[in-house]
């Protein structure tokens, strides 16, 4: 087993500290807001607040398309951090990724708002081009271009990963470890965050690529409504782009578990040829499983379905075997005390690895025909967002203000209400799956209402705490900025 | 059992699983040992489950592909053309039989739509997608007669969630 050079408990030299300051800010506030939009459709879903349903799809389109870019926005805060510990990097792309981001963001509330563009976080062709008159064209077209503008300002930022990683160890493979792997090589071994970061540079490059073409293709559709898309291309292109980007989210904020377990308890994360075939398979599969979106749709041909059901299956594996796994033996019998930032990291662990199950459960078609664009979805999704990638985010935005000081402090209760209320919220979702509620309904019958209330009030609990944490953040972070 | 308590309820167990394993680790956190025997008991435990994932989950969801939708085709199936429209169904057809196949040509007139099959309890049956350009089949036997509903399972636009439409399953055979 090779070893990696790893500087344990040493504080991160990092170059673009002040924009992984904002990002966090950035990612709290949004989130916040993200989450209120949330509580509003379960709140016109649950029928306690009457809502016109062009609100609630302009709603849904801002919290998806929000959501999506602010787990992207905080897990590049936390692979930025860590991994500047590793490489030079180029700060300045952090600020042109941050700009290039907000630009975006006024675009979309622009788009949404006034323009009640609803098409969607996943602008599904021809549905931007085809509202029956509910929004003009024009807001598509601006909802579109910010996607593309933020779309473009994660491109550069995952090329100067992709560069700094090419710069430090001389390939993307050498990222991956391939020389350690295949080679059996012990020189040069990429500690696990270069190991991640490369993974999510390779992935995300392609996602946005595939995301970038639909989307002009889009636009061009928009301004010349005879040019017309396959729809079936660009229902795989825009799967692609999103199951893809959307995961590598949760590929960044993972980093926050290799680099902080190893300093709270003392046990070093180490970089074995288990861990690096875990993470080279990942990088394959999670970029041929995606047609499991597109089970549903006959015309594909049976051998990418059979790909999108045995693959996701198997894409399960590094995360429960080597994440979950690495994640619990270096915590069991440690002799730690739980604190807030162990503890949400614990929680993260396990909603990320709890959350593939209802997914893995779904890719499969016989479960999928029925379950396909059930409420059962984003179950999953809530599941592994907001108790796998959030509580990284929130234990990464607690280190920081701590000052990377990891002495055990103070309780966790704060970090255990939040599991609490969120498996209770999540799992009202997949109740709703389990009742065949379909996804994405502005009004739900009364029998499933319900479930809906539920969820109203376990939201309610979600957002109190996630004040918290961010209010933790924000608090103490001008402190933190003042030490230095 | 229906697929979703099935689904449901593995899902269910897992999780409990997972849970209990969690809530054992953070319980005996505070018993300060040395890492390497806890390392060694991890890596024999991640070994033995990496196997069972293997050997059982692998056959197990290979199996499961044997019968897809894709490929159902039935011999003499009584038949519905279904057109999906921003926001309603078009079915040249709504009444068929119960117990002989019934075979559903499903697109879409202008954007993706989805054709969703709830029976008469409000639990979805079958469903594919209805998109433009291209005509999916679905094949389904419904087992009992009652009034089932076509429910709108791709989001569509502003009245997504009322694309309703009915379809009559009577007893017993009639022309195809
Ligand atoms: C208090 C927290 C939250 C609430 C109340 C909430 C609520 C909702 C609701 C009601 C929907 C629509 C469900 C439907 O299809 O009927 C939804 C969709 C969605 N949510 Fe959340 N959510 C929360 C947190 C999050 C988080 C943390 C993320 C990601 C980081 C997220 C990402 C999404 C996405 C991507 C969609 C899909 C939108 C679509 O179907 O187009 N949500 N959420
Ligand atoms: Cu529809
Ligand atoms: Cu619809």
């Amino acid at each position: 087993m090779a070893d990696a050079a790893f500087t344990q408990g040493a504080e991160t030299a990092d170059r673009g500290r002040l924009w992984v300051v904002l990002y966090l800010a950035t990612t709290g506030l949004v989130l916040l807001l993200m989450m209120l939009a949330g509580l509003w459709m379960r709140l016109a879903q649950s029928g306690w607040l009457d809502t016109d349903p062009a609100l609630f799809y302009q709603l849904m389109t801002v919290h998806g398309t929000g959501m999506v870019g602010i787990a992207a926005l905080g897990g590049a805060a936390v692979l930025w951090h860590f991994l500047s510990a590793h490489i030079r990097l180029h700060a300045w792309v952090m600020g042109a990724n941050f700009w290039l981001f907000l630009i975006g963001v006024v675009a979309i509330l622009a788009a949404d708002f006034p323009g009640r563009f609803g098409g969607a976080w996943t602008f599904l062709y021809p549905l931007p081009a085809s509202s029956q008159g509910v929004w003009p064209v024009w807001a598509a077209a601006l909802h579109l271009g910010g996607l593309l503008v933020i779309g473009v300002g994660f491109l550069i930022w995952c090329l100067e990963l992709a560069r700094g990683i090419i710069a430090t160890y001389g390939g993307l493979g050498r990222g991956l470890g391939w020389h350690v792997l295949f080679g059996g090589s012990t020189k040069d071994v990429p500690p696990p965050t270069v190991v991640a970061a490369t993974m999510v540079a390779i992935v995300t490059i392609l996602a946005l690529i595939a995301g970038a073409t639909v989307l002009v293709m889009s636009l061009i559709n928009l301004a010349f409504p005879s040019v017309e898309l396959n729809p079936l291309l660009a229902k795989n292109l825009i799967y692609f782009f999103g199951h893809t980007f959307i995961n590598a989210t949760i590929y960044m904020g993972v980093i926050a578990v290799y680099e902080l377990l190893p300093r709270i308890t003392g046990r070093p994360w180490k970089t074995t040829k288990v861990f690096l075939a875990g993470w080279t398979l990942s990088t394959t599969m999670v970029l041929i499983i995606f047609p499991h979106h597109l089970l549903m749709d006959f015309a594909m041909p049976v051998w990418a379905m059979a790909i999108g059901q045995v693959f996701s299956y198997v894409n399960s594996f590094p995360v429960l075997v080597v994440t979950g796994l690495g994640a619990l033996a270096i915590l069991h019998r440690s002799g730690i005390r739980w604190d807030l930032v162990s503890t949400l990291l614990l929680i993260s662990v396990f909603g990320w690895m709890a959350g593939v199950i209802p997914a893995v459960v779904d890719a499969t078609v016989a479960v999928n025909s029925v379950m396909h664009n059930t409420l059962w979805v984003p179950g999953h999704f809530h599941f592994y967002l907001l108790l796998g990638l959030l509580p990284m985010i929130f234990a990464f935005m607690i280190h920081l203000v701590r000052v990377e000081d990891v002495t055990p402090r103070g309780g966790d209760l704060a970090a255990i209400l939040y599991l609490l209320f969120g498996l209770t919220f999540v799992t009202m979702f997949l109740v709703g799956g389990w009742a065949s509620v379909p996804r994405r309904w502005a009004e739900h019958l009364p029998e499933w209402q319900i479930w809906d209330q539920i969820a109203v009030i376990t939201a309610a609990g979600v957002i109190t705490l996630t004040t918290v944490f961010v209010a933790m953040f924000l608090a103490r972070t001008p402190a933190m900025l003042a030490k230095g | 059992m229906s697929i979703q308590t099935v689904s449901a309820l593995l899902s269910l167990v897992a999780i409990l699983l997972l849970a209990a394993v969690f809530l054992r680790v953070r319980s005996l956190a505070h018993e300060g040992r040395e890492y390497a025997p806890v390392q060694g008991n991890a890596y024999r435990i991640r070994n033995i489950g990496f196997w069972i994932l293997v050997l059982v989950g692998l056959p197990i969801t290979i199996w499961l592909f044997r019968e897809t939708p894709y490929t159902a085709q039935a011999a003499a199936p009584q038949v519905i053309n279904a057109t999906g429209y921003q926001w309603y169904w078009d079915l040249d057809r709504d009444e068929v039989a119960a117990g002989t196949p019934v075979e559903f040509h499903v697109t879409s007139a202008d954007v993706n739509h989805g054709f969703g099959i709830y029976d008469a309890d409000g639990t979805l049956v079958a469903q594919t997608q209805a998109m433009p350009g291209y005509v999916n089949r679905l094949t389904h036997v419904f087992d009992a007669p009652g009034t089932y509903q076509i429910l709108c399972l791709e989001y569509c636009g502003l009245v997504h969630h009322n694309m309703i439409a009915e379809i009559l399953v009577t007893e017993g055979s009639t022309d195809g």
